[in-house]
């Protein structure tokens, strides 16, 4: 199969003609960290952004940066934390889960798929963040939408469309987007012992405080382990707290928080290097990326559903792992291999409806057999399908990446 | 400003479309199609431009809300969907020959879920009822528009309404979870809910502030934040807008997002001051809110950090709250703006563009010579944390030409924002005010890329027409697409 690394703009322009012309379907890649997420795709070419890289604007006192698509998000990360600044929603790098190396990820591989971390609750998504996009339609169109500005309620947000597209709706060639001061101090406290319902309540105490806890996670004994962090190796499972701030406010919300929870479990505090590793380490989901045989959920529910989902879903598929992120609201879930479908309707049955499943990491026949995203309403289902004819009329950019083609 | 001519054949059947509509509508009051009742309906809080509807109703069931509109389809009849008429831009302004669609009955908070931390609420709930119902227990809803007491949280979707607060805590996009809609085909669908994010496309991202344009909200899920313990405000004056903007770039660029921060210029300084008394200083040019919230250490770190920042930065007065008394004062004068500006000026025309902040001296000293230019003032108050600038234009109308005069005004200045890199409109919304402007903002092909989502929602254009595009064009004509010749291109490009 033909790749076509690009290099600028206009040569998306010129690819997009021919695909169009010669009724060709192309994948869209950066680095192929997340190539296997998704349906298997029939394409006829790659058209790769890694080539696309830089950053064109960077405005500290304004909070903003545009930067190509194929740019790299630890350089983004690098240059912005120079100045003091951070990509707040935590970018997460799927990579090592997904069986590539570490780091590759690019820019427009968090915004279009609209990944964030583990501070999504606090900070917001990805596509909170996303101000602006310049790119081209499947219609082989330049578009731009969104601006430089914080604020903008200029006609419709297509930088929501576009985040969370996965590439079926446009190839997205810049992004503007909003940046955040980094926090001066970064703690985490910790409450060792607790059942996962005792967890689940202890994460919305914590965010029912006024402690402004920016990421809560809970790790069963066999995770905590895992993290090779000292303090969470004692074999028992852990609740993790972020609090970030500057350093006066962050000791106080630290000690108060360990004060509200000093009764329900043993509690410790983790300090910078140690909190940073942790959170990225559960952002990026390492507890899975060891053993790469196993199948990969990503489930998103309303917390306090949390529990007994777990519950559920542990009880009927045996030897399944899990952690929850996100306050109880994202429910990682591995599944061993060998499982009937890794779990398919167990995993979506339980969810009576609310909150939805992503099959991130399975084998190329399971991800053919099974929908990896959630399966929608046939009337939210026939609108996505008209936009799709919208903006992509013959169905060349990551054809059927997201869903099957659907009547319209 | 024009709008779509009335479709005579339309207007040819009302009476039978008033007498089908009274058989959808349990309520008897609810079809209004006597003019006086009418009245209540002409306009929204853009008062300038009135119509009167064909027709109104109020529904009161989902069921009736899913009947109306695919009768309305079935009909061809447009319609516009209405809360509570406080769009600035007039978002809600009926059209001659179109149902207008009030969802004022919808007024029930339908679940508190402090588990997940949100609210379920109907549409006709205004923003500030939310709040009211969670405050006891410590908890808010942070979107806070300035009509927060009237507006209604279905409009504020719609619009994806702002606020003072939105640098920190973000705009209604960002504090939403999940819609309820009712499309133009009367399917009831439902985005999101108390989960986050998306299964399929973000669509629930781009109903919010698609102005009427896309369904009907029915439900709205919305995440609820713990109040703050401590909040401060500090007054900072500066002899320059130059120096206070410098300030506030200064602020955040020393790692300090503050939950508010307010910029009035001389002339909203004296009026604010002279209608309630804030204890504003009227020697300075440019006036600085700081509002921060959180742990009283972080406050009062920080508050010391803005302190030295504004001494560098030339500001002649630092005033810090010493009491909540003492901030809401503060804050009296700000927020009573609008009013104090519509006593010095018979009428006034508030514009909504939002700028790089680095821009503010530039578009400030443009404005000052539009203003000498249109004989017409203007004062200033400024969202300075966000760059979204409310100009407001002080002016006559009762003096023949002058509504005019003021409305070419105001197109500069949010063609000048547009020009400096930023957008015509910050949170009001385009509505009727700025459609005509779009084409300064988008290309054609930009505004056609908007225009296919709409076709993928209401491809007949029944919902709100007139609103946001210049033309509305056909979904047919949309969907039409001219493949060039293209032979495999670029040799140049490496290939593998």
């Amino acid at each position: 199969m033909e790749i076509f690394n690009i290099t600028a703009e206009d040569q998306v322009l010129d690819l997009l003609q021919w695909a169009l012309s010669n009724s060709k379907r192309l994948a869209i890649a950066g680095n192929d960290s997340k190539v296997a997420l998704g349906r298997p795709m029939d394409v006829d070419a790659t058209l790769s952004l890694s080539g696309l890289s830089g950053i064109e604007m960077y405005e500290p006192a304004e909070l903003v940066m545009k930067a190509k698509a194929g740019t790299l998000v630890t350089l983004v990360e690098e240059e912005l934390a120079a100045s003091g600044q951070q990509l707040a929603f935590t970018p997460p790098d799927y990579g090592p889960l997904l069986g590539q190396p570490a780091g590759l990820g690019t820019l427009g591989g968090v915004f279009v798929p609209n990944l964030s971390g583990s501070s999504r609750i606090k900070a917001g998504a990805a596509r909170d963040h996303l101000l602006g996009v310049n790119g081209f339609t499947g219609r082989g169109e330049a578009f731009q939408t969104g601006s430089r500005v914080m604020k903008n309620v200029t006609g419709y947000d297509l930088c929501k469309l576009v985040a969370g597209s996965y590439g079926t709706l446009a190839i997205c060639t810049s992004l503007t987007f909003k940046v955040l001061p980094k926090s001066e101090k970064i703690r985490t406290v910790l409450v060792y012992g607790v059942t996962l319902e005792a967890s689940v309540a202890i994460m919305r105490d914590a965010l029912s405080s006024v402690h402004e806890v920016s990421a809560a996670a809970y790790m069963p004994a066999v995770i905590a382990t895992k993290t090779g962090i000292d303090y969470l190796e004692g074999d028992a499972p852990a609740v993790a707290l972020k609090i970030e701030g500057p350093a006066p406010s962050v000791e106080y919300r630290c000690t108060a928080l360990l004060k509200l929870f000093e009764g329900q479990g043993h509690v410790e505090e983790l300090h910078g290097h140690r909190s940073r590793a942790l959170w990225k380490y559960l952002s990026d989901v390492r507890p899975f990326s060891e053993n790469l045989k196993s199948n990969i959920w990503k489930i998103s529910i309303p917390p306090s559903n949390a529990p007994a989902y777990v519950k559920a879903i542990s009880s009927a598929l045996s030897g399944l792992e899990y952690f929850l992120d996100w306050a109880g609201g994202l429910v990682w879930v591995s599944v061993p291999e060998g499982i009937e479908n890794a779990g398919n309707t167990i995993i979506r049955k339980n969810l009576k409806g609310s909150g939805h499943a992503t099959l991130i990491r399975a084998s190329e026949q399971l991800r053919k057999e099974i929908p990896p995203f959630q399966p929608q309403n046939p009337v939210i289902a026939k609108i996505s399908e008209r936009i799709r004819e919208g903006y992509d009329p013959q169905r060349i950019l990551n054809p059927e990446r997201m869903y099957p083609i659907v009547e319209i | 400003m024009k709008m779509p001519l009335p479709d005579q054949s339309v207007l040819e059947k009302r009476d039978m479309l008033v007498r089908r509509l009274k058989e959808i509508v349990q309520n008897p009051n609810g079809v209004i199609d006597q003019e006086a009742g009418l009245r209540a309906f002409e306009c929204d809080g853009l008062s300038a431009y009135r119509q009167l509807p064909m027709v109104a109703v109020l529904p009161e069931t989902k069921q009736e809300i899913c009947e109306i509109l695919k009768f309305c389809k079935t009909e061809g009849v447009n319609v516009v969907p209405r809360g509570a008429g406080t769009s600035l831009s007039g978002g809600a302004l009926p059209l001659a020959d179109g149902v207008l669609l009030g969802l004022a009955k919808f007024s029930k908070i339908i679940e508190i879920d402090y588990e997940n931390r949100c609210a379920v609420v109907q549409p006709g709930v205004t923003n500030l009822a939310i709040t009211d119902a969670v405050k006891a227990d410590g908890f808010y809803y942070a979107p806070d528009p300035s009509s927060q007491i009237a507006c209604t949280i279905g409009g504020n979707v719609a619009e994806n309404s702002g606020g003072v607060h939105c640098l920190k805590y973000g705009l209604t996009t960002n504090n939403v979870l999940g819609v309820e809609m009712i499309t133009m085909d009367g399917d009831i669908i439902q985005f999101g809910g108390k989960h986050l994010d998306a299964e399929g496309y973000d669509l629930m991202g781009v109903v919010t502030g698609s102005e009427g344009l896309l369904g009907v909200i029915t439900e709205v899920t919305v995440r609820l934040l713990k109040s703050p313990k401590h909040i401060s405000a500090q007054l900072i004056g500066f002899p320059s807008s130059e120096q206070a903007g410098e300030c506030v770039g200064k602020i955040i660029g020393a790692g300090i997002i503050p939950a508010g921060m307010e910029m009035m210029d001389y002339y909203a300084i004296h009026a604010a001051e002279e209608f309630c008394h804030a204890g504003y200083p009227l020697d300075v040019e440019a006036l600085l809110i700081v509002e921060l919230d959180g742990p009283e250490v972080e406050i009062e770190h920080n508050n010391q950090a803005i302190e030295k920042i504004a001494k560098e930065c030339g500001a002649t007065v630092i005033k810090l709250s010493q009491s909540e008394e003492e901030r809401l004062t503060f804050w009296a004068g700000r927020k009573a703006a609008f009013p104090a500006i519509g006593r010095i000026s018979p009428d006034y025309m508030c514009m909504d563009g939002t700028i790089p902040r680095n821009q503010l001296p530039k578009v400030l000293a443009r404005m000052g010579e539009l203003s000498e230019h249109y004989g017409l003032r203007v004062a200033n108050v400024f969202h300075a944390g966000d760059g979204n600038l409310h100009p407001l234009i002080l002016f006559d109308a009762n003096i023949p030409g002058e509504l005019e005069k003021c409305e070419e005004f105001g197109a500069d200045i949010l063609r000048l924002c547009v020009e400096v890199g930023g957008v015509l409109t910050g949170e009001h919304g385009v509505g009727v005010e700025k459609r005509d402007l779009m084409n300064e903002m988008f290309s054609e092909a930009d505004l056609k890329q908007q225009q296919r989502l709409k076709c993928a929602f209401d491809p007949d254009g029944r919902l709100n027409p007139g609103k946001v595009f210049p033309i509305l064009h056909r979904c047919a004509e949309l969907s039409k697409m001219h493949v060039h010749n293209g032979a495999l291109p670029f040799p140049d490009i490496p290939r593998f």
